[in-house]
């Protein structure tokens, strides 16, 4: 069936469209997009059904380029048709999955499975992440070619650094011949070891080990070196410190081929959050102080942090519900992020186009796929958001596996009311 | 009485809540010295020792101190228990709730597990040591112990010498003497001092001799041998060289100062031998108190009034 979004605020910073008008939906793809300055045409309504988009944000389908989606392995976490739902319920339509499952997706034949399952089992578009060493050991480079083959659109070993500096470097030389990415999670494993929360009085007291800002800045700083170097394509993933925005803020301004992530755990908290041994707010890089979260909007705000990612870290129960020291770090996060997002622009630190580019438009060009705006002929991948609705957090009613998540019981503004993945329409009200 | 049914930490205390643990236990420290050592105060409670590390007399100390107050004491020795075949520390936990224990003491490497524990468990949660977070009931006999010499804690100048990073004894002691007015200073080389830490009102020196000048109360904290060959310091020989409580260094300090380490000691590391054993040393002392605080303790959370 064909679909008709009226009266819609539609934004689409692709192709700079910010007016009221209507998107006609045909065969899944976007027919055409008509805003009142180029004069809605009238469509013949009756064969069409239609969306009552008035008063609506109408966005292109968010793109989260960094998630866990856990299948295969740790399905009793999350899989690949739970995290999309997931994912649709949080207004994205596209989700990059992360390849630290069991086995990992190091090898074509893991890559053709999960887009198999996604395929017959998702609700939403899965690109999936492929390993950048093999087994995520960090020794190794993995089958980068045949991965990106089967489907894989960036490399990384998400959730470990690679510790060996020339490994790194032949990962970034290497990857240049497909024009992916190489995704680094920056991790100085000698200064974090042990550590389960942020370094600093906070944790002097609660007791728990400390991971220094310098364990991420470190690592940020040799990438952007290595990136200098080959020339590879370098997105830092998860920027959580002040050191680490100023760093990339830098390596920008010297032209050097870097991009950069943060996620919205790291500009809405800080440590404190962790008071009361809360393992819900246990995650990796850890979250820091007001310093850090000031710098960090201060970064998305610039430009220096290109994209808004969720790292949904989805965990069950079991894995929270224990001992600080051992729990699983992480956040189940692709139903808060929009909602975290639209923070900031009530707050003023971001314009609204802003925060869609670094949830759709940016991510969709950095991971090189076509996804992230409203243009005619694109898959009809849209995101109906009402500005003004207020809720409150509850993880309890989240479509993830993982109520593992820090904002329960926020009140927060802004929710997606309608997902269109793929002219398929879901209504979350 | 207490505010909260469980003793987490000395953080979670208030000055008053210190002072009424401390009265209490002379009362019971006077049990002690009689012929019959026994009160029937808590008869009909249990108290279940649950310990996931080793200890010898703080699992002692709180059997002891439950068995004077009448109760019935269970001791949970992990490498025997249920948690070797795979049990989650919830459902142990659960587990002893169901069998009818009114106190649990909990020893834990990770820090938190007692306010975990005190989440889910009706029962009053007693911390025995939570990882490099808390030993409250350490530092309240050591208080204990001071003031029996001193007969004031303000005012005081309490040197604390050794692995202040991961020790809870420390981290408790600094939060319960600087709650009572005490002046405290830390002496460690920098790579065992724990970040933040002048945040607390403290004293910070690298240097025994400046730290311990004109001190009243100095005391030693244990150097956990594990900890050599991770870079903290060269060797342990050095270590003493530099930090070790010698009789020398102890002069330093006033003439009346008492010496105290909460065990278990490493003779020639942390302190010398004779230190450990003369005349100022009090030890000892401090393991009898602990007793006293620890039937103190457990007779505040009963809430059993007499």
């Amino acid at each position: 069936m064909n679909i008709l979004i009226k009266n819609g605020r539609i934004i689409d910073p692709a192709r700079d469209i910010d007016g009221t008008g209507d998107i006609l939906i045909e065969d899944g793809k976007i027919k055409s997009v008509r805003t009142e300055e180029e004069g809605v045409k009238g469509q013949r309504e009756n064969k069409l059904k239609i969306i009552d988009a008035r008063g609506m944000y109408v966005i292109p389908g968010l793109v989260d380029m960094h998630a866990h989606l856990r299948e295969p392995g740790f399905e009793y976490k999350e899989t690949i048709k739970t995290g999309t739902m997931a994912a649709l319920r949080g207004g994205f339509t596209t989700v990059c999955s992360m390849p630290n499952t069991d086995p990992v997706n190091d090898n074509k034949a893991l890559t053709e499975f999960i887009l198999r399952k996604a395929y017959t089992e998702g609700a939403c578009c899965v690109y999936p992440i492929g390993a950048i060493t093999k087994r995520l050991l960090g020794e190794e480079l993995a089958e980068m070619g045949m991965m990106k083959e089967a489907g894989c659109v960036g490399f990384s070993d998400d959730g470990k650094p690679v510790m060996n500096s020339l490994i790194m470097r032949m990962a970034l030389e290497y990857s240049k011949i497909f024009n992916a990415p190489i995704i680094s999670h920056c991790e100085d494993l000698a200064l974090s070891r042990g550590g389960v929360m942020n370094e600093g009085f906070l944790s002097t007291t609660l007791g728990l080990r400390g991971i220094p800002n310098a364990a991420e800045e470190i690592m940020v700083a040799r990438d952007i070196i290595l990136s200098k170097l080959t020339g590879g394509r370098l997105h830092i993933a998860h920027v959580s410190t002040e050191g680490s925005v100023r760093l990339i803020r830098e390596a920008k301004a010297r032209g050097i081929n870097v991009t950069a992530e943060t996620c919205p755990h790291y500009f809405s908290l800080t440590e404190d959050a962790v008071k009361g041994y809360n393992t819900n707010a246990k995650v990796n890089p850890p979250l820091r102080t007001e310093r850090d979260v000031e710098a960090i909007k201060e970064g998305l705000k610039d430009g220096t942090i290109d994209v808004i990612a969720t790292d949904h870290a989805p965990h069950h129960i079991d894995d929270k519900e224990r001992e600080f020291d051992t729990a699983s770090s992480g956040i189940s996060g692709l139903e808060t992020a929009l909602s975290l997002g639209l923070r900031l622009v009530w707050e003023g630190v971001l314009g609204l186009r802003q925060l869609i580019e670094k949830m759709s438009l940016n991510p969709s060009r950095i991971m090189g796929i076509p996804k992230g705006t409203l243009s005619e002929g694109a898959d009809a991948d849209i995101t109906i958001i009402n500005p003004k609705k207020e809720f409150v957090v509850d993880s309890g009613r989240f479509l993830s596996k993982g109520r593992n998540t820090p904002f329960d019981g926020w009140q927060l503004k802004g929710l997606p009311i309608t997902t269109i993945s793929m002219g398929k329409v879901y209504r979350w009200e | 009485m207490l505010k909260s049914k469980d003793l987490l930490g000395i953080k979670e205390l208030t000055a008053e809540e210190i002072n009424l643990i401390l009265d209490t236990a002379s009362g019971f420290k006077d049990v002690l010295t009689r012929d019959i050592k026994k009160v029937p105060t808590l008869r009909g409670k249990t108290v279940v020792n649950l310990f996931f590390e080793p200890s010898t007399r703080t699992r002692t100390s709180f059997e002891l101190a439950a068995k004077r107050l009448s109760t019935d004491v269970v001791n949970f020795s992990v490498p025997l228990s249920s948690v070797v075949k795979g049990e989650s520390l919830k459902d142990t936990a659960l587990t002893i709730q169901a069998l009818g224990a009114d106190f649990v003491v909990i020893r834990h490497s990770s820090a938190g597990v007692p306010h975990f524990l005190s989440q889910i468990l009706k029962a009053s949660v007693i911390n025995a040591g939570d990882g490099t977070n808390e030993h409250p009931t350490q530092a309240l006999l050591d208080l204990f112990t001071i003031s029996s010499y001193k007969k004031k804690i303000e005012g005081l100048n309490v040197a604390i010498i050794g692995d202040i990073m991961h020790s809870r004894v420390a981290r408790s002691n600094i939060y319960a003497l600087t709650k009572l007015g005490a002046k405290v200073r830390l002496i460690c080389p920098p790579t065992l001092l724990p970040l933040g830490i002048n945040n607390l009102q403290v004293d910070v020196f690298d240097s025994l001799e400046d730290g311990i000048k004109g001190a009243d109360v100095v005391m030693a904290v244990r150097i956990q041998l594990e900890r050599q060959g991770k870079g903290f310091f060269p060797s342990l020989e050095e270590y003493f060289n530099l930090y070790g409580l010698t009789g020398e260094r102890l002069r330093l300090a006033k003439e009346d100062a008492i010496v105290m380490h909460p065990g278990p000691i490493n003779r020639e590391v942390e302190i010398a031998g004779d230190v450990a054993d003369g005349p100022q040393s009090v030890i000892l002392e401090q393991v009898t108190n602990g007793l006293a605080i620890r039937m103190a303790v457990l007779y505040l959370l009963s809430g059993v009034k007499e």
